[in-house]
């Protein structure tokens, strides 16, 4: 396998752009992206643009070639729907495209428009990432599919909302030093545990917030990258992939996402690193349950003891298993199409050294970043490492 | 799918190319196999699709999706089923909002677990516990009067 790098990371601030096309949000980033990598659009072989409710927020399909020519390049363009995990199988296709051997520039990302809708247009949006015949025509929203799971999770393993309220306030705290964050602004355990209910157990400060954004990956081979003097020291060591039945109702346990517990095990197997290698993790917090699961998938908790991580300090920025410290989707914001790619970019950033976080992690050789569509009918997970 | 019998026609009984698109009303959407599961439903005679195996589901099937056989039979579902989990919904979508607060539950049917709404109780999250038993059927969404999979508690609870 070619050695794949991230040449280049760019995102647009993530929040509301309401006023802003599509293909203004991607270029943005697209334009951040190849400043950072500091290689010419002319060299891109490959598009892979990751995008959800793009035909409902702007009457726009095909959004790949109009998402090619916004970033300024010339060259094959696929857009890649996979609910919430757009952006990460799109990603994904660019690793392994160029680990194949079959380019050597893919330039990667997502976006997406909600915050132009009304409010129940997008819970309406977001809910066709569900079953519509068995979950959705019977009443299940996003947070509340995310709710059976929270309630599963406290029958078989304990836990309370509590605990929830610190990955909320963990997770606000760690986007304050962001500048790309929606919301840079503290939330402490008692304001989230007085925040209204949207599907018990789960409020207002269990979910992500609605948002706007743009992602863009510029990825190389190592070859490309020695012979352009392009300076990419983190590795895309691993990739790995997982679907399970789309219904919750169908799926073995109501409280685990074996989808991730597939994609990590490939992904570590590419890599050859295990669970306790990982020094810092950017996870799919959706909701702040969305973490406790995604953690325990990805090994870096028992089955059943993900809960106590974010209220016994563990995953905190100054813990010992720092995980979101971009403020995760949570605080960061969640522009569904494009958080996938964000996940890599502030990943990309934390290893080498250039984020406002960066310090809490300033050793950190391994990441992980765990990207989820659906109720997690849908899993990627990416192994990051500083190669040089 | 409905019958195992008919299976053999590769074009699919779900192949509309002959029908004038002109006379196809763009809504309701419907979908052959599952309004007919769910009519069962409402009838009290709810069923799932079996494989040899033992594996449930729902339909439409054409394939059991955990084993790939294509041998599915027509099971019962138990008067009564238990509940696996359940949020009470107070931010809904636009189809449901004269129906919140509403509790969403999975229930385990026997071959089968399922999704719906279980009426018959507070909708407040510390008035319900998974384990109830509940009786499954069909009733009408108070926003627009579609047909809901509804739960309610047992009668020997
Ligand atoms: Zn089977």
């Amino acid at each position: 396998m070619t050695d794949v790098r991230v040449a280049g990371v760019g995102l647009t601030r993530f929040g509301s752009h309401a006023d802003r096309a599509g293909r203004d949000l991607f270029a943005t980033a697209a334009e951040r992206a190849f400043e950072d990598a500091g290689v010419p659009r002319a060299d891109v072989e490959e598009l892979n643009y990751g995008n959800f409710m793009g035909a409902l927020a702007e009457h726009q399909g095909h959004q790949a070639p109009l998402m090619a020519e916004a970033a300024g390049v010339s060259c094959p363009a696929t857009r890649y729907e996979s609910a919430c995990a757009s952006a990460g199988v799109a990603v994904r296709e660019a690793v392994r495209t160029v680990a194949a051997g079959d380019a050597d520039v893919v330039l990667a990302g997502g976006m997406e428009r909600m915050t132009n809708l009304p409010t129940d247009e997008v819970t309406e949006g977001l809910a066709m990432a569900a079953d519509d015949l068995f979950e959705v025509r019977s009443g299940v929203t996003f947070p509340g599919a995310y709710a059976l799971m929270a309630t599963a999770y406290f029958e078989a393993y304990g836990g309370e909302r509590r605990d929830l309220a610190h990955v909320a306030s963990k997770n606000h705290a760690n986007a304050l030093p962001n500048e790309y964050a929606q919301y840079r602004r503290e939330v402490s355990v008692d304001e989230a545990m007085d925040a209204p209910p949207v599907a018990e157990p789960l409020h207002l400060y269990d979910a992500c917030p609605i948002t706007d954004g743009a992602s863009a990956l510029v990825i190389v081979s190592a070859e490309y990258a020695a012979e352009h003097d392009v300076d990419a020291p983190v590795a895309v060591t691993g990739t790995g992939q997982g679907t399970d039945r789309m219904a919750l109702a169908d799926r073995e346990h109501l409280a685990r996402t074996p989808a991730a517990d597939d994609a990590a095990e490939s992904a570590y197997a590419a890599a050859g690193v295990r669970p306790e290698d990982v020094d810092v993790a950017e996870v799919h917090d959706c909701f702040t349950i969305a973490e406790v699961l995604a953690t325990e998938s990805l090994g870096l908790f028992e089955v059943g003891e993900g809960i106590a991580a974010a209220r016994e300090g563990v995953t905190a920025a100054d813990g010992d298993l720092p995980v979101n410290l971009s403020g995760g989707l949570k605080a960061k914001g969640h522009p569904v199409g494009a958080t996938g790619g964000s996940q890599i970019a502030e990943l990309t950033r934390l290893l080498r050294g250039d984020h406002p976080n960066s310090e809490h992690v300033p050793d950190a050789d391994v990441g992980v970043a765990h990207n989820a569509g659906g109720t997690v009918a849908s899993a990627v997970v990416h192994v990051l490492e500083v190669a040089e | 799918m409905s019958d195992g019998g008919d299976s053999g026609d590769g074009a699919g009984s779900g192949d509309a190319g002959d029908v004038d698109l002109a006379e196809r009303a763009p809504t309701p959407v419907t979908d052959a196999d599952h309004d007919e599961w769910l009519d069962a439903l409402a009838a009290g005679e709810g069923y799932a699709l079996v494989c040899p195996d033992g594996h449930g589901s729902l339909p439409p099937r054409r394939i059991c999706p955990e084993c790939g056989s294509a041998s599915l039979s027509r099971e019962p579902l138990g008067d009564t089923g238990r509940v696996e989990t359940f949020s009470v919904v107070h931010v809904p979508s636009p189809r449901f909002a004269d129906d919140a607060p509403y509790v969403t539950a999975v229930v385990d049917l026997g071959p089968v677990r399922t999704t719906g709404v279980l009426r018959g109780v507070e909708p407040a999250g510390d008035a319900i516990e998974v384990g109830l038993s509940v009786a499954v059927g069909v009733e009408e969404r108070a926003t627009d009067g579609e047909p809901l999979v509804v739960f309610r508690p047992a009668n020997d609870g």
